[in-house]
């Protein structure tokens, strides 16, 4: 036990500490802040507290727990929301009210609750079980299946297992292990700062299929892998996040709001429940835990909220479920490095922030992954965080730390928000490193057309670009027919492709079967058009097709008619352009007369 | 009463920073009372605290301290504002003592300045319509109660008359429930204090307004407390008062810049620009203090002033600002010199609460569609304009020539408007249809048919033929 010798805002430091270890969580001062010893020197302690020292005095107590920085994991964690440090913010609500309050001291899981444990089949007494084992489930809500596993560092024969209603605390299973008898409950501790084991990472070849067209077509994101969305304020970051979270094909979602604002977080909890997930017609909050550390909370807490949320994510891919954890956003997680850097006198590095933030990065992002677990199933990370750079600027080490790490880059655009262009995600600048490694899944899944015709679109989107420049310069007019018919499908795909309402509801989430058969109108509409340039065909006359406004409306089209119609909308383009061939082409003239 | 030590043991002075030897359990944040030899007071705040020191910010001038013949006593609590409902209609400086008459106020509660933060639970989500009578904030960037949202501008731009005519107009359709405005004025001028108080006067709201004053020739350091006072009224106000209250903080600039001053005076590593690194989480403590809480009737709207060092909109101050906020509305340069007031662009303008604000039983259900349009319409004004700078008005294409048509109407009669022109959203969104009804109807695309039916002026002048037609003939039947 020691006693504090100095304070500088969320830095504390303590003397006659002597016996502590780093990363020790700590008591600070009589209302019992938590904290946690982030430097060591001699007898002294340096401690960041997680919440606010302002009243702190020298002399008062500091108290080791002699335990790292760890999350409960159990039953009741998910559609829960957590502050930085995974503290209940619902309990902390209903103990202490609007605000919250400093020491607010509640337990992250309801320890009274009963759970109905069902234990495997195939574990009896005798069974050898070791880390990671699955011991049984329970059903926690309605959408997953919360299974419990043996925690680390036990293995041996199962003693006892036992099915029926239970706390979290109750033993529902005993294992010798290492000649001692492990009693196992349904909660297990972690600690954050490190990532959990599993068997091995195997490749990452299934995509994560969003719903988002200019996402799933365009730059995909696997199952385990990892992506950047950097932008400007007001281009749509937390929006793009939003529709993740909300109709990704993940099992579990993890949602940190890391330094962001409180009425982003409030809209999240407003709308998820009301949101049904579309296979099972559950509210999507029961798939979802959200860790809630606003900018105004303590900010060495929102340092440890990435951590405490990647954490969650580990634990329930070590279940088996493909988790997708969005982060908003890491920009504000390394401004909290950068704080705690200062107060404590690091040497600097760029713009202020510790050298030691790319691998701090790296690190966050390489617990992403698919993996085989310890428990034998497959399961997955994927990371997907939201970077502020200052003025859009991509040229700062938040964003260049980031971008060296990830595999897909949306690259989010101020000049398309503003023409209010949602996603504003740029096509020209974006990247996806995962096309390869999914394209067997596209093949076997959607066809292998669609790959083929992803590659059609981007050349399509990259030439408009260039004509688009050229027309700045000498005007629309100077283009021939076959120049301008592209500027006219390139706007067909980027109006009613890339361009998806977030906030209508059938255009919200596009399948990727939808995707496919849109893109493929949309192109094969393009050939048939540039077709009909070569001959002569006036682009108005094209454009004037009646067939032009069913693809431009095939995404307010139900997900069930898409097919049907998608036939007739590529038959009615092929006879519409025969018969203005036929009527205005020049070759056709040329041979009557 | 405590006792309270009087400690003569300053060993430095430097800035508005002292340090005071052998203090050995100093509170962080604590404050203390600095007494000068001819007795003056002053206060300060514990900003570091050791067994054997305590490093103290004084809020007001250094000048007059003497290591040898100052003395400071520790108050043994942090900064703490007594607060009631007879601050409406007062005027405080900026450490919140009275300033208009030296009459004391009732004091029901003493509140800390820092308040903390609101639990996101316990918030809901903000979604009353606050009609402000402003063309372009209520048709394109709608304010709805409870949110942040300020005003980017420049130096020479008209942001107060604006912030004033807001202040003035802005009312919550439909209902009505007590209100008031907390002003808080950061290091702006007397002639903008009294900008602001006058029109107040004037208009006969100063009696629900409490206004805290730092001028530009007071303490910069007390300018970190100016918008604390506001806010933590505010927050006395709306959440223990049932008040809904509108708070305008102007200068969030110069609130920066002595942060920025406190930042280097006590040596910290600077961020960009010389701003501290934290300038984010600082600023975060002021605007998060928006909202409407669960289980509470009054809200507090925020409405900042930034005035865009050099008009740029990536420096430092409005950058993390925009970060924060929910939103933005953006004055121009540009369209001030063209003489049009107010000169809100609505390009670079964003409300992100728009959307719970407005629609049927809000406004009006043709709200977003036509916003949408609006929006779409002008930034493809802009795209004619710049072709025909490059290639002359004659070569453009005959859309382009409608849209360059669009682009100035829309900014004469959508965006400008009087400083006591108080419009209605019907109005407003009446002037919207008007114009895009200048547009081909084809070109409509953001717009849902069955609203262009019902509002387009070509169905409208039909309509209305038909109903005169359907006149005339009953009273031929009559006849």
């Amino acid at each position: 036990m020691g006693s504090i010798e100095r304070i500088s805002g969320p830095l504390v430091v303590a003397n006659d500490m002597f016996g502590a270890s780093m990363y020790d969580v700590v008591r600070v001062g009589t209302g019992k802040l938590i904290g946690e010893i982030i430097k060591l020197e001699g007898e002294k302690a340096i401690i960041q507290v997680y919440e606010d020292t302002s009243g702190l005095r020298p002399g008062e107590k500091v108290v080791s727990t002699g335990k790292p920085l760890s999350v409960e994991l159990g039953p009741g964690i998910l559609s829960q929301i957590f502050d930085g440090v995974q503290r209940p913010l619902t309990a902390i609500k209903a103990k202490s009210g609007t605000f919250i309050k400093r020491g607010s001291d509640v337990e992250a899981i309801d320890r009274k609750k009963k759970w109905e444990f069902h234990a495997d089949k195939k574990i009896k007494r005798g069974s050898h079980v070791g880390e990671g084992s699955v011991l049984g489930y329970v059903d926690e809500t309605g959408l997953i299946k919360h299974y419990i596993m043996v925690p680390a560092g036990v293995s041996g024969t199962v003693q006892s297992i036992k099915s029926g209603r239970f706390s979290v605390d109750d033993t529902v299973a005993a294992v010798k292990s290492g000649g001692r008898l492990v009693k196992i409950s349904m909660v297990q501790t972690r600690p954050v700062r490190q990532g959990s084991r599993f068997k091995s990472k195997i490749a990452a070849e299934v995509p994560l299929i969003t719903g988002q067209r200019v996402i799933d077509t365009l730059f995909p994101v696997a199952k385990g892998g990892t992506a950047g969305i950097p932008g400007p304020f007001g281009a749509g970051k937390t929006v793009s996040l939003h529709q993740l979270a909300k109709y990704s094909d993940a099992s579990i979602v993890i949602y940190v709001g890391c330094g962001e604002r409180g009425n982003e977080m409030t809209e999240v909890l407003t709308e998820f429940p009301e949101l049904k997930d579309p296979k099972t017609g559950k509210p999507l909050m029961e798939r979802t835990v959200l860790i809630a550390n606003t900018s105004n909370m303590p900010v060495a807490a929102r340092e440890a909220s990435i951590y405490t949320g990647i954490t969650i994510a580990e634990y329930f891919r070590d279940m088996g479920y493909d988790v997708a954890l969005m982060a908003d956003s890491t920009s504000r997680w390394a401004e909290a490095m950068r704080e705690i850097s200062t107060r404590l006198e690091e040497m600097p590095g760029e713009e202020g922030y510790p050298s030691y933030l790319p691998k701090r990065i790296a690190d966050f992002y390489e617990r992403a992954g698919r993996v085989e677990t310890l428990g034998g199933s497959i399961g997955s990370v994927s990371v997907i965080g939201a970077v502020s750079p200052p003025g859009g600027d991509l040229s700062e080490p938040v964003s260049q730390g980031t971008l060296r790490v990830v595999k897909t880059f949306w690259s989010l655009d101020a000049a398309l928000a503003s023409s209010r262009h949602f996603p504003s995600i740029n096509w020209l600048n974006s990247y996806s490193l995962y096309l390869g490694a999914l394209k067997k899944w596209y093949d076997e899944n959607i066809g292998e057309r669609f790959e083929v015709d992803r590659a059609s679109a981007m050349k399509l989107l990259q030439r408009e670009a260039e004509l688009k420049d050229i027309v700045q310069l000498v005007g629309e007019d100077a283009l021939p027919d076959t120049g301008r018919v592209l500027l006219e499908v390139g706007r067909l795909i980027r109006e009613n492709f890339l361009r998806q309402n977030a906030y209508d509801e059938v255009d919200a989430y596009t399948s990727l079967k939808k995707q496919d058969l849109m893109m493929n109108a949309m192109l094969h509409f393009g050939e048939k058009a540039q077709e009909a340039a070569g001959k002569g065909v006036g682009t108005d006359m094209i454009m004037a097709l009646d067939v032009v406004k069913k693809i431009a409306r095939m995404k307010e089209l139900k997900e069930e008619a898409v097919e049907a119609e998608g036939k007739k909308i590529i038959s009615e383009t092929d006879s519409q352009f025969k018969k203005l061939v036929a009527e205005h082409g020049i070759e056709e003239e040329g041979v009557k007369s | 009463m405590k006792f309270e030590a009087e400690y003569r043991t300053i060993g430095k002075v430097s800035g508005p920073l002292m340090v005071i030897n052998s203090v050995k359990n100093a509170g962080y944040g604590e404050i203390t009372k600095i007494r000068l030899e001819n007795g003056e007071e002053r206060l300060g705040q514990v900003i570091e605290t050791t067994d054997k020191f305590a490093v103290v910010q004084v809020f007001g001038p250094t000048s007059g301290i003497s290591i040898k013949s100052t003395s400071v006593s520790f108050l043994g609590e942090t900064f703490k504002l007594g607060v009631g409902e007879e601050m409406l209609g007062r005027v405080f400086d900026g450490q919140g003592r009275p300033k208009d008459t030296k009459a004391a106020y009732a004091v029901e509660k003493k509140k800390d300045i820092n308040g903390e933060p609101i639990n996101p639970v316990a918030r809901r989500m903000p979604s009353d319509f606050i009609q402000t009578g402003v063309s372009s904030i209520d048709g394109l960037m709608t304010l709805v109660r409870g949110q942040k949202l300020p005003i980017f501008s420049s130096s020479g731009l008209p942001h107060n008359q604006l912030a004033a005519q807001i202040a003035r107009q802005a009312k919550v359709l439909g209902k009505s429930e007590s209100f008031a405005v907390v002003f808080g004025g950061i290091g702006i001028t007397y002639d903008d204090a009294s900008f602001f108080i006058d029109n107040f006067r004037k208009t006969g709201a100063l009696k629900r307004t409490a206004a805290f004053m730092n001028l530009a020739d007071d303490p910069s350091i007390e300018r970190i407390l100016t918008p604390r006072l506001a806010l933590t009224t505010a927050e006395f106000l709306a959440f223990e008062r049932g008040m809904h209250v509108l708070v305008i903080l102007t200068d969030m600039t110069n609130y920066c810049e002595s942060l920025r001053e406190m930042a280097s005076a006590r040596e910290e590593v600077p961020g960009r620009r010389g701003y501290p690194g934290y300038m984010y989480t600082d600023l975060a403590s002021i605007y998060e203090r928006a909202g409407i809480v669960e289980g509470k009737k009054g809200s507090i709207t925020q409405l900042n002033i930034i005035t865009m060092p050099g008009d740029d909109i990536t420096h430092p101050i409005p950058d993390l600002t925009g970060y924060i906020t929910e939103g933005q509305i953006f004055l121009s340069r540009e369209l001030n010199n063209k003489g049009i007031y107010p000169p809100i662009n609505p390009l670079g303008s964003l409300s992100r609460l728009m959307n719970n604000g407005i629609g049927e039983g809000k406004t009006r259900e043709d709200h977003r569609g036509v916003a949408d349009q609006l929006y779409g319409a002008y930034a493809r004004a802009q795209e004619s304009r710049s072709l025909s700078a490059i290639i002359g008005v004659e070569a453009l294409s005959e859309s382009d020539k409608l849209y360059l048509k669009f682009g100035d109407d829309f900014e004469k009669r959508f965006i400008a408007q009087g400083d006591y022109d108080d419009r209605t959203i019907e109005q407003t969104l009446d002037i919207g249809w008007e114009l895009l009804s200048e547009l081909p109807e084809k070109e409509l695309t953001r717009i849902k048919r069955e609203h262009i039916e019902k509002r387009h002026l070509n169905y409208r002048v039909k309509a209305e033929a038909e109903k005169e037609k359907e006149k005339d003939m009953k009273k031929g039947v009559r006849q």
